[in-house]
């Protein structure tokens, strides 16, 4: 074994993108509880992790640089840095959506309690798991759990189309609940991107574990699905 | 123009010691083809086998095919012939300390006969500007002596000497290893640009200079060829775990 110091950089990053991604993992569960109890507290606590989750992505980031500059990785180190790097940037987005769900909750806090067509929390619940699988899949390497995740990303996206028809009816048939309908509906969106970062993180973890790059193989066969379902344009995965 | 060098069955021995075993390859032609791996393994033995320099020790050995183009140079050809169309370069840059820049390169012609003036001169200026050392030099070519050079100049007389008699394969042994970063940046351009006219295998301990400058790649362990590929291939996702760890630093 050599180039020890090298190899503990690696798992030092490694770790160091794991309590990143715990707090980008919290905060979505915490913004969507904040969302199910009307909590505003809850809301405080997404919006002071977001600064400590911006402040390990730079961290992460240069760490990852100085090892590229530094060590010039080869084969799966190379494959392993330039995923962490990938799934950082996933990471801090996820605790963006976060920040966004909690910011129209706090707006949602300000209207009359509404009985909306969507069931955010069961979208969340699946949005949740696939962020849990894709990070597990990158803590075991596990290329087949990570593929896994890229299954589920369809069934995140109907629930989002599904959200913006019911959704836009209500703004179009009960004007009064426009408000409160359009703050459900970025809610799921932000669900929907949620799911996006989740596949692009399993993406990333085959890329690095096998070395495929399997990104975009499913958007044409996504956009077919799309057309067929009037709704938001979903992000790319 | 280069030739494609085409390895079968390929066995050597110092004594008893079977350094090289059962190598076959295809190296092409007019390509750069790098071979790594750790000391010992036998990436060096290898390349002498291709001009034939392994035999000129007494108790080497070799058995198998080495067609280069047309002609096996193991089946009757003279090493004399063959070491005139594989030019090669090593380490340490190994100019002849007495001669002047003009007549290191010139050395070659000479042996093989050469006299005429107008021929001697204009191969010695083609030579050394495709080793990329002509505007360095030009000045004092019967002047200096080769060692008057610093390193990386007198490797890229090497060079020079070894392009002078027209050669179609071009061996490095770790070309780059003695000479500091700039110098070592020339040697990579200049085998950039010499490996659309010759073939050029270079052994290297450097795998990063590998990566800029060869097509293909070839890691050999324990007189093995344990894998040969692109060097895209080689570097970012091996086939074989014995080279995703020697590359990654896990041994070697």
């Amino acid at each position: 074994m050599t180039r020890i110091r090298f190899h503990q950089s690696l798992e030092d990053l490694k770790e160091n993108l794991l309590v990143m991604a715990g707090l980008a993992e919290q905060a979505i569960q915490r913004a969507i509880e904040a969302y199910r109890v009307r909590d505003m507290s809850i809301c405080d606590l997404v919006t002071r992790s977001e600064v400590a989750i911006n402040r390990m992505e730079r961290d992460i980031d240069q760490a990852a640089l100085d090892l590229l500059a530094m060590e010039q990785p080869m084969a799966s180190d190379l494959r392993f840095i330039l995923s962490v790097i990938r799934i950082n940037a996933d990471l801090e987005r996820v605790g963006d959506a976060a920040k966004s769900i909690s910011d129209r909750v706090r707006q949602m806090d300000q209207l009359p309690l509404a009985e909306l067509p969507v069931d955010i929390p069961r979208m969340a619940t699946l949005a949740e798991e696939m962020v849990r699988k894709s990070l597990q899949s990158f803590i075991e390497a596990n290329a087949d759990l990570a593929r896994s995740v890229l299954t589920m990303d369809d069934a995140v996206d109907a629930m989002n189309r599904s959200a913006y028809k019911n959704l836009t009816r209500v703004m179009e048939e009960q004007s009064h609940l426009a408000p409160q309908a359009l703050s459900a509906l970025m809610i799921s969106r932000s669900l929907e991107r949620v799911a996006d970062h989740a596949t692009n993180i399993a993406e990333d973890v085959i890329f690095w574990v096998q070395g495929k790059d399997v990104r975009h193989h499913n958007s044409v066969i996504a956009k077919q699905n799309a057309a067929q379902t009037p709704g938001p344009p979903t992000g790319a995965a | 123009m280069g030739v494609s060098i085409e390895v079968t069955n390929l066995n050597a021995w110092y004594g008893t010691n079977h350094t090289l075993q059962e190598i076959n390859l295809n190296i092409p032609a007019n390509h750069a083809t790098a071979l790594i791996g750790p000391s010992g393994c036998g990436k060096s033995t290898f390349v002498r086998c291709l001009n034939r320099m392994h035999e000129t020790n007494p108790i080497a050995r070799v058995t198998g095919s080495v067609k280069m183009g047309e002609i096996d140079i193991y089946a009757g050809a003279k090493p004399v012939s063959i070491r005139r169309r594989v030019g090669m370069v090593f380490q340490r840059p190994n100019p002849f300390p007495t001669m002047s820049i003009y007549d290191n390169v010139a050395s070659g012609l000479k042996l093989n006969g050469y006299s005429n003036r107008r021929v001697l001169d204009e191969t010695v200026e083609q030579s050394l500007k495709k080793s990329a050392l002509w505007d360095e030099v030009k000045d004092d070519l019967r002047k200096k002596s080769g060692a008057s050079l610093s390193g990386g100049q007198q490797q890229r007389l090497c060079i020079a000497r070894a392009l002078a008699v027209d050669p179609e394969v071009l061996l490095m042994d770790e070309p780059a290893s003695a000479l500091d970063p700039v110098s070592t940046s020339k040697i990579e351009d200049l085998i950039f640009e010499l490996k659309s006219q010759y073939t050029i295998v270079i052994v290297t301990h450097n795998m990063q200079q590998a990566a800029r400058v060869a097509e293909k790649t070839g890691f050999f362990l324990n007189g093995r060829l344990v894998e040969f590929d692109s060097t895209h291939k080689i570097f970012t996702n091996p086939s074989d775990k014995r080279t995703e760890d020697y590359i990654t630093g896990r041994f070697g």
